[in-house]
C-alpha cells in the first residue's frame, strides 16, 4: 500500500512538475490539440464513407470531364454551349463571378467616392442626403437591394415597347441594348496609335516631374496629354479610312438582335451591389479624409499651393494609406456577395457548378469543393495583394 | 508520463476509427418517428402545396399520405420536406426525407448517377410550353430567338438544350429557382415563353390572374414518367413504396374505392381479398406492415383514380385529363403487378 | 488670461458691443454660411432641392397619403385607388402581419414567442443599462435568455414541443440574430487569443480556421449546413436544420469577431502584458483580469459592426429553404389573391432591418464617443 501511494505521490509530482514547466505544458497542449484535430477530422471522414457507400455513391471529380447538356446563355468570354462539360461550366461561371466582381468594384469605388465626399461638403443638404443614402443601403441587407432592384428591373417594358433612344439605345426588361463597334480591317493601327500616344504622355510627365523639381515651373500637364492623346487617335482613325462600323441592334422576332445586350440579372446584381459596397465605402473615404489632420492642410496653404493642389498632393496621398486596407476588405465583400446571383438566375460560379452542374450530377460534396477552393484562391489572391500594397506605401518613419 | 500522453492518444485514434453501427432501416425509423417525411415541391398548385392553414394537399402529397397509411395506419402522420428542383436529391440522400414524392421525372443518370431508387411512374408526362396568347405563336417551331424561363435542376433545362439545338434554333435561359418565380418572371414578361411538365404548365395556368389569355403549345417535347425515389441500400422501404403505388393502381382496377372498401372485403374476387389482407399475402410480414395496410390506404385516401380526380382531374382548377394516366385495360399506361 | 483682460478693457471703455450683421445670424445666415456660400454651392443646392422634390412627394403620396389600409385582395385595394397600382397597398402586410411576426408558430401558442420578446427587451436592457441596481444579476440573466428562450420556444419539459420548421418571420430573425450574437463572442475571443498564442499548432489551426470562414461567402456555408453536414455524422443521426444554421451562421460571424478582436489586443500596449507577468498572474488571470477588458473595450464599435452584418445576413437563410421575413414576403407574392405587390414586401422588410441595425449602429457610435472621451 505504502510503495504504491508514494509512486503515486512521485507520479503526481512529476505530472504537476511538468505541468508547472511553461515549454512542456505548451508542448503537451499542442500534442493534444493535434491528437483530437485528427481524432475529429478521421471521425469525419469516416463518417463520409460509411454514408456515401449506404446510398452506393462514389466521390471523383470525373464528372468534371462529362458533357453539361444544359445552357448558359450569358458568357460574354467562352463560347458555352450545351455540349460543353461541366468544367468548362465551372469556367463560364467563374468569369461572370469574375466579371461582377470586377463592374461591382469600379462603379462602388467612384459611388463610393462621390458619397463620401459628399458627406464632407460644406453644404448642408448635400451632406443630408449623401447621409441618408448611406445610413439606408447599409442598414439594410444586401439580398433585399438585390431583389428589389431586380424587381424593378423585370417591370420595364417587354421588347416591343422598348424605351428607345435615338433608335441604337433600347432599354427592355430583356435587358439593355446599345450598339456595338465592329473594326474594320485597318483598324490595327488605330490601336496602335493609342498606344504610342499613350508612351508619350507618359514620357512627358516624367519630363515634366524633373522639370518641376529643377526649375519649379508647372506646366499643365492634364489639358496637354488629353489633347495629345485625342489628337492621335482621332488622326490615326481619320486617315485610315474610318475602319469602324456600328452593329445596330434590331428587333427581330421576340428580341433585339446584334449590338451588346446587357442582361437584366447582371444589371440588377450589379447595381445594388455596387450602391449596397458603395455605401460602406463612402464612410471609409469620409474617415479616411477627416484623419488627415488640419494641420497638413494649413501647412500646404502656408506653403502657397492652391486648393486643388493640396487635395491632390497632400491629403489624397495620406488618405489613400488609411482608406485602401478597410477599402479591400470591401472589395472582398463584394467578391463574396456576387454569389448571391443565386437569387435572381444570374450564372455565377455558385450557379452553374454549385447549382446546375450539383444538380444533375448528384455530386455535392465534389462540387462544393470545388466552389470554396476558387472562393478562398480569390480570397487569398485579394489580401496578398493587399498586403503587397501595405508593406509598399507603408510609412517610413526616420 | 509518456506513455500516459500515448496512452490518450491511441485511445482517441482508436475511439475515431470504432466504427458506428449501421442505422436501422427507414421502416423502423420511421416507425420510431410516428411520422413520414416526404420531400415534395416548394409549392405547385395540384400536385403539392399547402393550404391557408399550412396543410400540405395535392396529387404528391396525397401519395405521401398513403405511404404513411400503409405504414403507420393513419395518413395525416405527414411531414412535408419542402426543397426546390435543385435540393431535393441532396435532401433525401442527406436523410432529411424518407421518400420523394415530388414530380421527379426517372432518367437513367438519376438513377444510377445520383443515386436513387425509383419506383414505378405515378404520373406519365411530357414536356411543354406555355405562351401568352398576344405574341401570336401557334407551335413551339416558332420559337426562335425567344427568352424561355426554366427551373433550374430539372430534365426540362436539358430537353430544352436538346430540343432547340435538334431543331437548329437559338434562346435565351432564364434560369429560376421555383416555380412561383418563374411564373413572376413569365408574368413580368421577361420570358416569352415558360417550359416545364404540361402537368405543371396546367397548374401555373391555373393561378394565373388570367388563364384565358396563355396558351400551352401542341408539342411535347419529351417523355417524363414522374415517379416516388427512395435512398439507395434499403431494399425494405424501397418495396414498401413500390407497393403502395401499386396497391392504389390495383384498387381502381378492381373497382375498390374509398367508399366500397369496407363492402368490398366480402367480395369473391380473391385478388381484391388479398389486397385487403382479408386473405394472407406471403412476404407481407418480411415488407413489416400490418395486415390491413393496403385497405388503410384506400379508405383514407383512396385508389388511384379517386386522387387522380381530387387533385388534378377534369372538375379541378388544373382540369388535366387522365390520357397515359388511364388504366392498361382502358387505354393509359397504369399498370401494376398483380396482389398473389 | 490675455483673453480675459481684453475683455474688461472692453468693458471699461464702455464700448456698446455691435450686433453681428443680420446676414451672419439667425435663419438667414444659417442660410448663406450652409447653402449659398458661393455659386458652385448655390447650383448644388438648387439640384438637391430639385431633387428631393422630384423623390420625396410622390413617395409621401404613394406610401402615406394614397395608400389603403383596408382590402382583402390586390384586386379591391387597386380598385379603391385613383390610379390602380398608384399607391400602396398596406392592407397586404396588414394580413399577413401574423405570418411576418411568428411564421407558421401555432397560433394557440404564440403567447411564448410574445414572452420572448419581452425577455429580450429585458435582456437588452440588462446589458446595455449599466446604472441598473443589481446588474451582476442582471448579466446573469442575459447570458441564461438564449437557453430560457430556447426552452420556451422549442418547448419540452411541461411546454408543448413546437418543430423548428414551423418558425419564420421576424422572429426566426431574431432567434438566429440573438444566438449568432451571444455564441459567437467568446468563441471569437478564443480564437482571438489562438491567434496570438504562442503555440505555433494552435496558432495555426485558428489562423486557418479564421481565413478559411472569412475566404468563402455565407451561402455556400449555408448551403453546407444544409445538405452536406448529415454526411460529416455518424449514420442515422439527425440533426435539426435550424440548428446547422445556427451552428453555421455563430461560427461564420465568430470568424469576424476574432479579427476584431485581435485588433484590440494588439492594441494594447506591451508594458500591459509585462506588468501583469510582474504581478506573478498566470496567462487565464492576467487575460481575464487585465488585458481582456482593455481589449474588449477599445474593439466594442467593431464587434457591434460585425453583429449588424449578421443580423442582415440572417436574411440569407431564404436561399435554404428557411423562412424570414424577406421568405415569407417572397411566398406570400406568390399567393395569386395579392401577387405583384412586391414593392410593399421589399419596403415594409427593408425598413425592419433599417430600425434594427441602425439602433445598433448609433449605440455603438455613441459608444464610441464616450470611450474617446473616457481615455
Amino acid at each position: 500500500m505504502d510503495i504504491v501511494n508514494k509512486s503515486q505521490n512521485k507520479e503526481r509530482s512529476v505530472v504537476s512538475r511538468l505541468w508547472n514547466n511553461k515549454d512542456a505544458r505548451s508542448v503537451i497542449i499542442q500534442i493534444l490539440t493535434i491528437a483530437l484535430v485528427f481524432a475529429v477530422l478521421s471521425i469525419i471522414l469516416h463518417n463520409i464513407t460509411v454514408n456515401l457507400a449506404a446510398i452506393g455513391k462514389d466521390f471523383s471529380f470525373d464528372f468534371l470531364g462529362h458533357t453539361a447538356g444544359y445552357d448558359i446563355t450569358f458568357s460574354p468570354f467562352l463560347d458555352y454551349t450545351s455540349s460543353s462539360t461541366h468544367f468548362e461550366a465551372a469556367i463560364v461561371g467563374l468569369l461572370n463571378t469574375l466579371l461582377i466582381a470586377f463592374c461591382g468594384i469600379i462603379l462602388a469605388t467612384i459611388i463610393g467616392f462621390v458619397f463620401g465626399i459628399m458627406r464632407l461638403s460644406n453644404n448642408w443638404l448635400i451632406n443630408k442626403i449623401a447621409y441618408c443614402f448611406v445610413e439606408f443601403t447599409r442598414n439594410v441587407p444586401v439580398l433585399l437591394h438585390i431583389l428589389f432592384i431586380h424587381g424593378i428591373v423585370i417591370q420595364l417594358p417587354v421588347p416591343r415597347q422598348a424605351v428607345n433612344f435615338i433608335d441604337s439605345f433600347f432599354l427592355t426588361n430583356r435587358g439593355l441594348f446599345i450598339p456595338k463597334p465592329e473594326w474594320g480591317p485597318n483598324s490595327w493601327i488605330v490601336g496602335l496609335c493609342f498606344i504610342i500616344s499613350i508612351a508619350i504622355v507618359f514620357i512627358l510627365r516624367t519630363w515634366n516631374k524633373k522639370q518641376q523639381e529643377k526649375t519649379g515651373v508647372i506646366y499643365p500637364i492634364f489639358w496637354i496629354s488629353i489633347c495629345i492623346m485625342v489628337l492621335f487617335t482621332l488622326g490615326s482613325f481619320f486617315l485610315t479610312g474610318m475602319p469602324l462600323t456600328w452593329s445596330v441592334p434590331e428587333l427581330r422576332g421576340f428580341n433585339f438582335r446584334g449590338g451588346v445586350s446587357v442582361r437584366p440579372e447582371f444589371v440588377a446584381l450589379w447595381l445594388a451591389l455596387s450602391y449596397y459596397t458603395a455605401s460602406f465605402i463612402a464612410e471609409i473615404v469620409r474617415s479616411g479624409i477627416l484623419a488627415v489632420s488640419r494641420g497638413q492642410n494649413e501647412a500646404a496653404g502656408a506653403l502657397g499651393l492652391t486648393k486643388s493642389r493640396t487635395l491632390q498632393l497632400i491629403v489624397i496621398p495620406q488618405a489613400m494609406r488609411i482608406i485602401i486596407p478597410p477599402l479591400a476588405s470591401q472589395y472582398l465583400n463584394l467578391t463574396k456577395n456576387s454569389s448571391l446571383a443565386i437569387a435572381i438566375g444570374y450564372m455565377d460560379l455558385v450557379a452553374t457548378i454549385g447549382g446546375i452542374s450539383l444538380m444533375q450530377t448528384g455530386k455535392e460534396m465534389e462540387t462544393m469543393i470545388i466552389v470554396l477552393l476558387t472562393y478562398l484562391v480569390i480570397s487569398l489572391i485579394i489580401s496578398a495583394f493587399m498586403n503587397w500594397y501595405n508593406r509598399a506605401t507603408a510609412l517610413v518613419e526616420r | 508520463m509518456n506513455s500516459r500522453i500515448s496512452a490518450i492518444i491511441a485511445g482517441i485514434g482508436v475511439a475515431s476509427l470504432l466504427s458506428f453501427s449501421v442505422a436501422a432501416g427507414t421502416l423502423d425509423d420511421v416507425k420510431k418517428r410516428g411520422v413520414v417525411r416526404c420531400v415534395v415541391t416548394t409549392g405547385l398548385a395540384g400536385f403539392a402545396y399547402p393550404d391557408k392553414s399550412g396543410v400540405w394537399k395535392g396529387f404528391d402529397v396525397d401519395f405521401c399520405r398513403a405511404t404513411a397509411a400503409a405504414v403507420l395506419g393513419d395518413a395525416n402522420k405527414i411531414k412535408a420536406v419542402t426543397s426546390t428542383g435543385k435540393t431535393r436529391f441532396t435532401k433525401l440522400n442527406a436523410g432529411e426525407g424518407d421518400v420523394l414524392w415530388r414530380n421527379t421525372t426517372i432518367t437513367f443518370s438519376r438513377d444510377n448517377g445520383v443515386p436513387l431508387r425509383f419506383h414505378g411512374v405515378n404520373y406519365y408526362d411530357g414536356q411543354g410550353f406555355i405562351v401568352k396568347k398576344k405574341l401570336g405563336v401557334k407551335s413551339a417551331k416558332e420559337l426562335n430567338g425567344a427568352s424561355i424561363c426554366i427551373q433550374t435542376g430539372t430534365t426540362t433545362e436539358l430537353n430544352l438544350a436538346d430540343y432547340f439545338k435538334t431543331n437548329g434554333m437559338k434562346y435565351e435561359a432564364v434560369p429560376i429557382e421555383t416555380n412561383d418565380e418563374a411564373r413572376q418572371n413569365y408574368v413580368a414578361g421577361r420570358c416569352d415563353a415558360y417550359t416545364t411538365d404540361a402537368s405543371g404548365l396546367a397548374a401555373t395556368r391555373s393561378t394565373l390572374t388570367d388563364p384565358k389569355n396563355h396558351i400551352i403549345l401542341p408539342e411535347i417535347i419529351s417523355k417524363e414518367p414522374l415517379g416516388p425515389a427512395t435512398r439507395h441500400g434499403d431494399d425494405q422501404w424501397s418495396d414498401i413504396v413500390t407497393w403502395v403505388l401499386n396497391a392504389t393502381i390495383t384498387a381502381e382496377e378492381l373497382g375498390v374505392t374509398s367508399k366500397n372498401v369496407d363492402q368490398m372485403k366480402s367480395s369473391k374476387n380473391l385478388e381484391i381479398l388479398r389486397l385487403l389482407g382479408v386473405n394472407e399475402l406471403s412476404g407481407r410480414k418480411k415488407l413489416g406492415l400490418s395486415k390491413d395496410w393496403a385497405y388503410n390506404i384506400i379508405k383514407s385516401v383512396g385508389n388511384y383514380g379517386e386522387i387522380f380526380e381530387r387533385n388534378v382531374g377534369v372538375n379541378t382548377p388544373l382540369a388535366l385529363k387522365r390520357g397515359l394516366n388511364q388504366l392498361w385495360n382502358k387505354g393509359g399506361l397504369q399498370y401494376s403487378p398483380p396482389f398473389r | 488670461m490675455n483673453d480675459k483682460d481684453g475683455q474688461n478693457k472692453m468693458n471699461n471703455i464702455d464700448h456698446q458691443s455691435l450686433t453681428p450683421p443680420r446676414s451672419e445670424i439667425g435663419l438667414l445666415g444659417w442660410l448663406r454660411k450652409n447653402l449659398f456660400s458661393s455659386l458652385s454651392n448655390t447650383i448644388l443646392t438648387v439640384a438637391a432641392i430639385g431633387f428631393l422634390l422630384w423623390l420625396l412627394p410622390p413617395l409621401f403620396e404613394w406610401a402615406i397619403l394614397d395608400s389603403i389600409w383596408m382590402a382583402d385582395s390586390r384586386k379591391e385595394c387597386w380598385a379603391k385607388m385613383e390610379v390602380p397600382e398608384g399607391a400602396a397597398c398596406w392592407a397586404f402586410i396588414k394580413d399577413r402581419l401574423g405570418l411576418f411576426v411568428y411564421g407558421f408558430y401555432p397560433m394557440d401558442q404564440r403567447w411564448r414567442v410574445d414572452l420572448s420578446f419581452i425577455l429580450l427587451i429585458c435582456a437588452i436592457f440588462c446589458v446595455l443599462y449599466e446604472k441598473l441596481p443589481g446588474r451582476k444579476f442582471g448579466l446573469m440573466f442575459a447570458i441564461a435568455f438564449p437557453f430560457i428562450t430556447g426552452w420556451l420556444l422549442i418547448g419540452g419539459f411541461g411546454l408543448e414541443l413546437i418543430e423548428t420548421d414551423k418558425f419564420g418571420g421576424i422572429m426566426l430573425t431574431l432567434i438566429i440574430g440573438v444566438t449568432g450574437i451571444s455564441f459567437s463572442l467568446p468563441i471569437g475571443i478564443i480564437l482571438a487569443l489562438g491567434r496570438r498564442s504562442n503555440m505555433p499548432v494552435l496558432k495555426s489551426l485558428c489562423v486557418m480556421f479564421i481565413e478559411f470562414i472569412r475566404g468563402v461567402p455565407l451561402i455556400a456555408l449555408l448551403f453546407i449546413a444544409s445538405t452536406m453536414l448529415n454526411f460529416f455524422l455518424p449514420p442515422g443521426t439527425q440533426f435539426d436544420l435550424l440548428m446547422r444554421v445556427l451552428i453555421m451562421v455563430t461560427l461564420f460571424s465568430a470568424a469576424y469577431i476574432a479579427e476584431v478582436v485581435r485588433g484590440g489586443l494588439q492594441g494594447i500596449p506591451t508594458g500591459q502584458y509585462e506588468a501583469a507577468d510582474a504581478l506573478g498572474l498566470t496567462y487565464f488571470k492576467a487575460h481575464w483580469l487585465i488585458i481582456l477588458p482593455q481589449a474588449l473595450k477599445i474593439s466594442i464599435p467593431g464587434i457591434v459592426n460585425t453583429f449588424i452584418g449578421l443580423y442582415k445576413d440572417t436574411t440569407l437563410v431564404i436561399i435554404i429553404g428557411l423562412l424570414d421575413p424577406l421568405g415569407i414576403g417572397r411566398a406570400s407574392l406568390s399567393d395569386a389573391v395579392w401577387a405583384g405587390l412586391a414593392k410593399e414586401v421589399y419596403l415594409f422588410v427593408a425598413i425592419f432591418f433599417f430600425v434594427c441595425c441602425f439602433a445598433m449602429s448609433r449605440y455603438s457610435l455613441w459608444l464610441e464617443k464616450r470611450l474617446s472621451t473616457e481615455n
